[in-house]
């Protein structure tokens, strides 16, 4: 970090990143080897780790134990919930969802996919590509990851051959065929050695690609949020009513897609008025455009009735508006998803309900196959389902805008999060 | 850099402010919890940015443990004023002496446990059901786990390993009554974003984070700042030096750097260059390998 000058920091770019294999694939220590060499960990954090590490009889330090925060983690040796992480580099600041890669921690993975530029997927160079690397890329897929890039570690137990990782890059591609991947890069490594990681390895010359930590700080993010459909979910409507700013009435929310500019013609969802853009605030001052995913408060040239829960979109461009709604499922708890059952559905800003009409069939995340004729739907399983609101929804699928095509369960009784949608 | 991108300050921003809206829009009482340190300040200055050129629509309120530095009440009061935003502090010498919470003793005594019981006392008192805190998931393990919205129960109990998933940014913030919800804003922010955020809005903070003459002693490889209340153990001696706090909390148990940082630009590479985290000098997590854990758990900040 010493690299930093107190005004570089104007350059920099945020990207999220999530790491998905296990304990055994060397994850914890390709985080630490990822914050280590870029100087994230500090002094202190070592010696308590290092303390933790020899009261747990270990004679080498864990740096499973930085991300384990919880005592029942380190009690177990086992990551319950997704941790974050932090570390930057002269070009970017980078946030770590570490998440656990057990089977019943599937809800995790999904929960640290939903932010993410980029996945990590981390295969053993002694196993290659195996049932879990399966389980991961589906989910990385599904939850629409921009960029995957595939972590071949440990080649220093397979003498650092190239046709050790060809192999497991040709069957990663064939299976990968299968998925909509957008984007794939591989890089073989060693995160225990420090082959490829930051440093570039000396000992596989045959590797002409980039380091992994070459790859995160340049892989290209501009154009993962979506900057062609606008849509303006109203989160909060400004009203001071002083006197100073009697008749101010602005329209707070993030972007979630596209562009907006002043003088735009623009149409309200769900009362259909049509308007133009007066102004784009942004604090104090008034801003020419607005795009994905800042925050502003956005005032029109007509009075109309606006509330929160409502969507401002172009006139060209609209979103698809229905109370019938079809997603891919995950479940998130013990109570399973049952047909007929109702919940309270968040979208957006907007808060409806909702009641599931069908349950098409369950993907098994191991084999991707589909399984038709279930009545249920079990923490940690995934699967198409029927959805009819009270009231409609203004979406775009989760493959052209990951905010207006998500969606969240909640169980009325008792308010927890239950099931996650991505809109198909 | 093409032409649609946010740089890390602008898109941590706008996640505050967003989350903040939230708040705003999802609970009746809300809350900020303000402590006078450069967390809560930026986070006042967010609030006050999310709902321009409306007031901050949260009451402050600080949780006083009578073991101030000084200086921190006159910028609070300040700060509130400037805002035009109600301002409520509940006192943990009032926790004292209704017999609602125990005095610790000895040396190395510090209120600052107690001002659990201070703060959803607080809570309760005013009925808030949301408040909106500065805690940082980078600053200690157990934060590292929490989420932005952060359920607590009828007794403010965190329940680490039962929370509820938060996926995109989509933040459930349904309860029962009498149940309530502690909000972090700026989870995604690190030490050096919240610096350089200060000084890219020219955000004013207490002098004491700049290099000043202070008496200090040290205990556990820490400087602390001497103070009446203080007991000095056996050998613990007290000296004048030039010092800066990195983090602003109780006196009994903040930590003081030294320093001869005199500008934000100088604070930023000091803390670049450092090997030791903000909360390294925090008494406080000191106790235990999961004390901000336990304590979070009973309700702390």
């Amino acid at each position: 970090m010493s690299d930093f000058s107190s005004r570089a920091y104007l350059d920099m770019q945020l990207l999220r990143f999530t790491t998905a294999g296990s304990v055994d694939d060397g994850k914890s220590t390709l985080i630490g080897r990822l914050l280590y060499d870029s100087k994230a960990i500090f002094q202190d954090q070592l010696d308590a780790i290092e303390q933790a590490s020899i009261k747990r009889g270990s004679d080498v330090v864990d740096l499973a134990l930085l991300t384990d925060g919880l005592r029942a983690e380190r009690e177990q040796g086992i990551t319950i919930d997704v941790a974050y992480r932090y570390f930057a580099t002269p070009k970017r600041k980078f946030i770590i969802a570490d998440t656990p890669g057990h089977v019943q921690y599937t809800r995790n993975m999904v929960t640290g996919a939903s932010t993410a530029n980029v996945a990590l997927i981390l295969v053993d160079a002694r196993h290659g590509v195996i049932e879990q690397t399966y389980r991961h890329t589906y989910i990385a897929t599904l939850l629409q990851i921009p960029h995957l890039i595939v972590c071949i570690n440990k080649m220093d137990l397979m003498e650092y051959s190239q046709e050790v990782y060809d192999n497991i890059q040709k069957d990663f591609e064939a299976f990968a065929a299968k998925l909509n991947v957008k984007d794939v890069r591989f890089v073989p490594i060693s995160a225990l050695k420090g082959d490829n990681v930051v440093n570039k390895s000396e000992n596989m010359d045959w590797f002409k690609g980039s380091t992994l930590m070459h790859l995160l700080e340049n892989i290209h993010i501009g154009s993962d949020y979506n900057h062609k459909d606008p849509r303006f979910p109203v989160q909060y409507v400004i009203r001071p009513q002083t006197e100073e700013f009697h008749d101010y009435r602005g329209y707070a929310g993030r972007i979630a897609g596209g562009i907006f500019k002043k003088g735009d013609e623009v149409k309200v969802l769900p009362s259909g008025f049509t308007s133009t853009i007066k102004a784009i605030d942004e604090y104090k001052s008034e801003i020419d455009e607005a795009y994905a995913p800042m925050a502003v408060t956005i005032r029109l040239n007509d009075e109309i009735d606006i509330s929160r829960g409502d969507m401002i979109v172009a006139v060209d461009n609209e979103p698809q508006t229905s109370q019938d709604i079809e997603v891919m499922m995950c479940w998130m708890n013990e109570r399973p998803m049952k047909l007929k059952g109702k919940y309270a559905l968040k979208h957006t800003t907007r808060d409806v309900r909702c009641m599931i009409q069908g349950l098409d069939y369950k993907v098994d995340v191991n084999t991707l196959n589909k399984v038709k004729e279930q009545e249920e739907l079990k923490m940690n399983e995934i699967g198409r389902v029927k959805l009819r609101t009270t009231k409609p929804l203004f979406f775009d699928s989760y493959n052209k805008n990951r905010q207006t095509g998500s969606l969240i369960l909640i169980d009325e009784g008792t308010n927890e999060t239950v099931g996650v949608g991505m809109i198909i | 850099m093409t032409k649609y991108n946010l740089n890390h300050l602008k898109e941590l921003e706008a996640e505050a402010i967003y989350v903040m809206r939230e708040v705003a829009a999802q609970f009746e009482r809300p809350a900020l919890l303000f402590s006078g340190g450069k967390d809560s300040i930026i986070m006042v200055h967010l609030a006050a940015k999310a709902f321009y050129p409306a007031k901050i629509p949260f009451t402050l309120v600080h949780i006083d443990t009578g073991h101030n530095f000084e200086e921190t009440l006159t910028f609070r009061d300040e700060l509130a004023e400037k805002y035009g935003a109600k301002l409520v502090v509940g006192y943990v010498q009032e926790s004292i002496d209704k017999g609602d919470a125990v005095e610790e003793k000895g040396v190395g005594a510090s209120r600052n446990v107690l001002q659990t019981v201070t703060l959803l006392s607080t809570i309760e008192k005013y009925k808030f059901d949301a408040a909106l805190g500065g805690g940082r998931r980078d600053e200690e393990k157990a934060r590292a786990k929490e989420r932005f919205f952060s359920h607590r129960d009828e007794f403010g109990q965190w329940d680490p390993k039962n929370q509820r998933p938060e996926l995109w940014s989509i933040y459930n913030g349904k309860k029962n009554i009498g149940e309530h919800f502690r909000v972090f804003p700026i989870s995604n922010w690190t030490e050096m974003d919240v610096w350089q955020y200060i000084l890219q809005d020219n955000i004013p903070i207490p002098d004491l984070y700049f290099t000043h003459r202070r008496k200090v002693f040290k205990r556990d490889g820490v400087w602390l700042a001497a103070a009446p209340f203080m007991q000095l153990k056996d050998g613990e001696e007290i000296i004048e030096m030039d010092v800066r706090c990195r983090t602003i909390g109780d006196i009994t148990c903040t930590g003081v750097v030294e320093s001869r940082a005199t500008t934000l630009e100088d604070i930023i590479r000091e803390i670049a260059a450092t090997r030791v985290t903000e909360r390294g000098g925090r008494a406080d997590d000191k106790r235990s390998e999961a004390a901000m854990e336990d304590r979070k758990k009973e309700g702390y900040f």
